[in-house]
């Protein structure tokens, strides 16, 4: 405990009781009539949704069939609909930053006090990273993967109901903070010294530690899992130069996720003793370095940036083949493009922090490397036009993601450039340009890019097309809004306006924020438009049904079998000659063999998953608010039930021949009429 | 076309093998995935007394003061710490370039090149960071910890 902190944490200590620890009423923030209101909100939609649930007779269904599932269809759907759910709050928060900085203007002190605007920057940040955007490029690696290399599941489905578990359980910890004390006020990689204990006494750094840990669990195991699926299992003749593009982008990243994120969990428990235990590695005295915390969670920071990106790559290259027609250009310069990446996203952390004091020596070996790494980038961007140069290009909705990205990613990939230079970096560095780059990024790339393969794949999964009427305004709205709400913050950083504040003095600036107010409420429109298409796409789901599992005229295997795909995804592993194989398949006059089914070995469904992940849920509660018995009890019931889990021997089956043959005869029906 | 799931009278119900096609697994036709690395005695004594070895040493420099200047000695026990770990790996943990058809050589490298860029990295920056540090009085500098 350094001398700073016992002013601050003195008083804290004096309430801590031995059976609830920090926890007390007070802990409600029952005096802020903004948090009020959304848990009445958010309780009153809480609870009708569980109404409907009940009177729908569903949770048995929800039970057994979706949260117990070990298909890995199944988790990636829920994945999915994380992200979707996580998404709405996070841009909550988004919004609510907009408008505060839009009225927060010389007398105007806006609406949000400071203290509620830094945990709503923090949270914000913290869950378009971690809930957002990892669920949605793990649920569409989850999906499509074992598809794509002709697999029937992933190689360990078990561990894949664990983890995805585990993800929700960190995403429900963050939600708890809302109505439960407080988030983090820190940012979003809550930086010592403010994040240590004398400066942030608080439980808010505690939630953002452990919902990172436990979820972070979650994306270790994911990783792992997907990097054994594709390196064992593997459709026979498709070899690594025969996987599809998003294959190979998922291999890459998951191999980023195993390397990468052992390092921020490390970083986190140090972060966790010195705040907990008193120990000094990041604090100002005794010995400690908060620049070593910077340094150590950047060595993390920037390969997260490219476990992000390059699955999306990987779907963008295969939106282009498809809507072009054509065999995606330079196949062999696209996967190395993605291997150097890999390898370089390990080089250039520093350039998070050039202003931090190195020499020139540092900064300028960082500069460079980060600058040759959007080498490969670029190489990609070639490859995507020159695949769709004279090509027989359809103008679809994953299509148009797809360019509203080239566009768009082009501009922030120059304005990364323009960060790489340290000189430059020390004018611009922390300042809302910097915002400007990230988001340009991150929607334009990430965002774009799962929604391409959300309207992409979409039929895959349920069977019928979205409506195209309500993808184009979504498409729309998301393209001008984001140019709305991000160009006036480039303009605005290059004037010197720094990130993370709540009000200002000059007000000149005023108008720059109100239209970045206005564009923030189009991305706003373009969500509720996304919500409308699903909505009117399932009510006319029979008008746009697909029987031919092949609504695209697709290239890759997981266009080769219905859609949705069966439990046990192919009747028959597959045999694959090229890279586009099912293109390959269809080419060479593929028979789909309809007689002499076999019974398919499959992992039965368990509830072990879930069980530990909420054991895990309640340990993470009972650490943040200083309950120890609690914490113990849960860390020894969660040793406890995975030691009984591993005795559970009963945990395959096999699908009958019958089970087999009347699925692939509904098919072959629904071949026939489709053809005819 | 063949079948795909031959597993049905595998009686090791590990889940990772529940959908394994290795047979036909990438077309390399052999059976390397499920075989335990060739162990054998001679390897494990050879590992067994070469860890020994590296241990002993280290300890008989500190015991023995044997070097005037610590940091030669701490340089040593590094060099050998990085020995030791290298005779776990290949002994004890069998690492070669064959077993899973070159995938652990793979990435047992990855893995060392990123721990390497890791380690020598933070050092540099730290260092540097160090190096620019304000000047310091007398006084400062002997409470440096």
């Amino acid at each position: 405990m350094t001398i700073a902190a016992e002013p601050h944490s003195a008083p804290a200590q004096l309430h801590d009781s031995v059976f609830l620890g920090r926890l007390s009423l007070e802990a409600i923030p029952y005096h802020e009539p903004i948090l009020l209101l959304t848990f009445a909100v958010a309780g009153l939609l809480g609870l009708s949704l569980l109404v409907w649930i009940t009177r729908a007779r569903a949770w048995g269904w929800l039970w057994r069939d979706w949260f117990c599932t070990i298909d890995h269809k199944k988790i990636g759907v829920m994945y999915m609909v994380l992200g979707f759910v996580m998404l709405l709050r996070g841009f909550a928060d988004a919004i609510m930053m907009r408008a505060q900085q839009a009225m927060a203007f010389g007398d105007a002190n806006g609406y949000l006090p400071p203290h509620h605007y830094d945990q709503i920057f923090t949270a914000h940040g913290v869950i378009m990273i971690f809930f957002v955007a990892m669920p949605f490029v793990t649920g569409l690696m989850n999906y499509i993967v074992p598809l794509q290399i002709g697999a029937r599941d992933v190689a360990f489905p078990f561990l894949n109901n664990f983890s995805f578990w585990m993800t929700t359980v960190g995403a429900v910890l963050v939600m708890l903070s809302l109505f439960i004390g407080e988030f983090a006020t820190t940012g979003w990689l809550a930086y010592p010294p403010l994040s240590g204990a004398a400066y942030s006494p608080g439980v808010g750094v505690d939630y953002y530690i452990w919902a990172l840990q436990i979820a972070g669990v979650g994306t270790l195991l994911s990783g792992v899992n997907l990097l054994v699926t594709i390196i064992k299992m593997r459709a026979p003749g498709m070899g690594l130069m025969q996987m599809p593009i998003f294959t190979w982008t998922s291999l890459c990243t998951n191999v980023l996720i195993v390397a990468a994120f052992p390092v921020l969990t490390a970083v986190l428990v140090l972060l966790a003793l010195d705040r907990t235990v008193g120990t000094n590695f990041f604090t100002n005295d005794f010995g400690g370095n908060p620049m070593m915390y910077v340094n150590l969670i950047w060595i993390w920071g920037h390969p997260e940036v490219y476990i992000l990106i390059l699955p999306l790559f990987g779907v963008f290259s295969e939106v282009v083949s498809t809507f072009s027609g054509k065999r995606l250009f330079g196949y062999a310069s696209m996967v190395y493009a993605t291997i150097v990446i890999t390898i370089l996203s390990y080089l250039v952390w520093l350039h998070h922090f050039f202003t931090m004091g190195s020499g020139a020596s540092v900064n300028s070996f960082f500069g460079i490397t980060t600058m040759i790494i959007s080498i490969p980038t670029g190489a990609k961007i070639f490859n995507w036009l020159f695949t769709m140069y004279r090509g027989r290009i359809r103008f679809e909705v994953p299509m148009l993601w797809t360019m509203g990205f080239m566009f768009t990613f082009v501009i922030g990939g120059m304005t990364g450039v323009l960060l790489a230079v340290p000189p430059a970096d020390f004018v611009l560095h922390n300042s809302l340009f910097l915002i400007a780059h990230f988001h340009n990024v991150i929607i334009g790339g990430v965002v774009f890019g799962v929604f391409a393969g959300v309207s992409y794949w979409f039929p895959k999964v349920f069977g019928y097309k979205l409506d195209v009427f309500w993808g184009r305004v979504s498409f729309w709205c998301w393209q001008i809004g984001f140019l709305l709400a991000f160009m006036p913050l480039y303009i605005l950083g290059l004037m010197g306006v720094t990130r993370r504040v709540s009000h200002f003095e000059d007000t000149s600036l005023q108008p720059w924020f109100i239209v970045a107010a206005f564009g923030a409420v189009l991305i706003g429109c373009g969500i509720v438009a996304m919500l409308v298409q699903f909505r009117v796409s399932y009510v006319r789901r029979e008008s746009l049904r697909d029987h031919s599992g092949d609504p695209w005229n697709g290239r890759t295997l997981e266009w080769a079998t219905s859609s949705p795909p069966p439990d046990y995804n192919f009747a028959f592993t597959p045999r694959v000659h090229d890279v586009d194989a099912w293109w390959d398949m269809k080419r060479g006059g593929y028979q789909r063999p309809t007689t002499g089914f076999l019974a398919i070995h499959m992992p039965k469904n368990t509830s072990a998953g879930i069980i530990l992940a909420a054991i895990s849920g309640v340990m993470g509660f009972a650490l943040i608010w200083h309950i120890w018995w609690a914490a113990g009890a849960a860390f020894a019931a969660l040793i406890g039930t995975a030691i009984v889990h591993t005795f559970n021997l009963d945990r395959d089956y096999h699908v009958p021949v019958e089970t087999v043959t009347a699925v692939e005869d509904l098919r072959s029906r629904q071949l026939a009429e489709a053809g005819a | 076309m063949s079948a795909a799931d031959l597993h049905g009278s595998d009686s090791r119900l590990n889940q990772s093998h529940v959908h394994g096609h290795e047979e036909a697994h990438a077309g390399d036709g052999h059976h390397d995935g499920d075989e335990l690395p060739h162990a054998n005695l001679r390897d494990y004594l050879i590992g067994f007394l070469l860890s020994v070895f590296l241990t002993a040493i280290p300890f008989w420099l500190v015991i023995g003061e044997v070097f005037a200047d610590k940091r030669i000695t701490t340089a040593i026990i590094v060099v050998f710490a990085i020995a030791q770990m290298l005779v776990h790996i290949v002994y004890f943990l069998h690492l070669d370039t064959r077993s899973q058809a070159g995938w652990n050589m793979l990435a047992a490298i990855f893995t060392i090149v990123l721990v390497v860029i890791a380690i020598s990295g933070s050092l540099w920056v730290m260092y540097h960071m160090n190096a620019n540090m304000m000047p310091m009085d007398e006084h400062e500098l002997r409470n440096v910890p």
